[in-house]
């Protein structure tokens, strides 16, 4: 049976790697891999999953350098030399082990104005919406985001300013922003046009790169760009 | 910053650098074209001085990069060296206007 050497991060942020001898199966993933360490080697390992479907978004993992949702990463994809690193998200407060401190990852949500705000009631009529106008379609391409954290730990300007608000959480507000019938617009576009919103955005697109469901929050928050813009023009902002 | 003041920010340095894209090709063909044209300084001061246009052309060449390169350097202060707030956005307006009095000092010596 063929073995592989996977190195993984244990401990808090001033922990360190440790290696493991893993045997390489057949379509394994890393996530596979990752358990069997844990139920065959080292009881004490700490990760985080759900599905293992590529659903929740809870598993992404630092992959040989790179954020990647482990149950959907097989081995024979990343480990081409027979090395496999696994390590916490970055950008994230390591908690132990694998498992990182997704707080302030949704806290910014929320800085971002990302909840719905109800312009009418369930006892007035559906709002009516063309599948086909701009804005709608602007909806749909940023919408399926599961919040799994991976572009937020691939983007440069985290690393450089913390107070950034990140791509899932400015890709939300891009979404909001082009929901018809939501009515914070203007608080939200004032809440994501600071300094450390989506003008602080160098446009490098790992997001993009990164994204396992290959959205673009480069592309929504270029949106919100023109859209602070606009704004600001009309005196809204 | 307010998210108004940083929106104007930001088109202020996108818009200034669309200008100086163009500023910096028409300038960067013009002294190679004066050197391998052979043209003395005093040739240059000749065409250059009451000029309105070259005025206006390097007039602006000045105000964009007064504009676009303290933008710039807020930005790797706070990128780069944490530096951020009242501080950093003093220091880069002082940047300003000092690259803008510069400058215009030296447009109007070769146009005046």
């Amino acid at each position: 049976m063929s073995m592989i050497e996977v190195r993984v991060w244990r401990g808090g942020p001033n922990g360190g790697y440790r290696a493991y001898t893993v045997p390489r199966e057949d379509a394994q993933t890393v996530l596979d891999v990752v358990t069997y360490i844990q139920r065959r080697l080292d009881p004490t390992l700490a990760y985080r999953f759900a599905c293992r479907v590529g659903m929740c978004g809870s598993c992404a993992m630092t992959v040989n350098g790179k954020p990647r949702w482990t149950c959907r990463t097989h081995v024979a994809d990343v480990a081409r030399d027979d090395r496999l690193e696994v390590g916490p998200l970055a950008h994230l407060p390591i908690v132990r082990d694998l498992v990182t401190d997704m707080r302030e990852f949704f806290d910014k949500w929320a800085r971002a104005r990302g909840q719905f705000q109800a312009t009418s009631t369930r006892r007035d009529e559906f709002a009516r919406v063309e599948p086909a106008s701009p804005s709608r379609r602007a909806v749909d391409a940023a919408i399926e985001c599961i919040g799994c954290g991976a572009c937020y730990a691939a983007c440069d300007v985290v690393a450089w300013n913390p107070a950034y608000l990140g791509p899932a959480a400015l890709n939300r507000a891009w979404t909001l922003v082009n929901d018809a019938r939501d009515g914070a617009r203007g608080e939200r576009l004032a809440a994501v046009a600071g300094d450390a919103g989506c003008h602080a955005c160098h446009t490098h697109e790992s997001c993009t790169e990164r994204c396992p469901k290959h959205l673009s929050p480069t592309a929504s928050i270029a949106g919100l760009k023109r859209a602070s813009v606009m704004a600001a023009f009309r005196g809204e902002l | 910053m307010s998210a108004r003041t940083e929106t104007w920010t930001w088109l202020a340095q996108r818009a200034s650098a669309a200008v100086l894209a163009i500023c910096v090709v028409v300038h960067l063909a013009m002294m190679i074209g004066a050197v391998r044209g052979g043209l003395s300084a005093a040739d240059i001061l000749g065409r250059t001085r009451g000029s309105a246009a070259w005025a206006l052309f390097y007039g602006l060449f000045v105000v964009a990069v007064s504009i676009h390169a303290p933008l710039g350097l807020r930005t790797i202060a706070s990128e780069w060296l944490g530096w951020r707030g009242r501080g950093a956005d003093a220091a880069c307006a002082m940047i300003a206007l000092s690259l803008l009095a510069l400058g215009l000092l030296a447009v109007g010596a070769v146009t005046l």
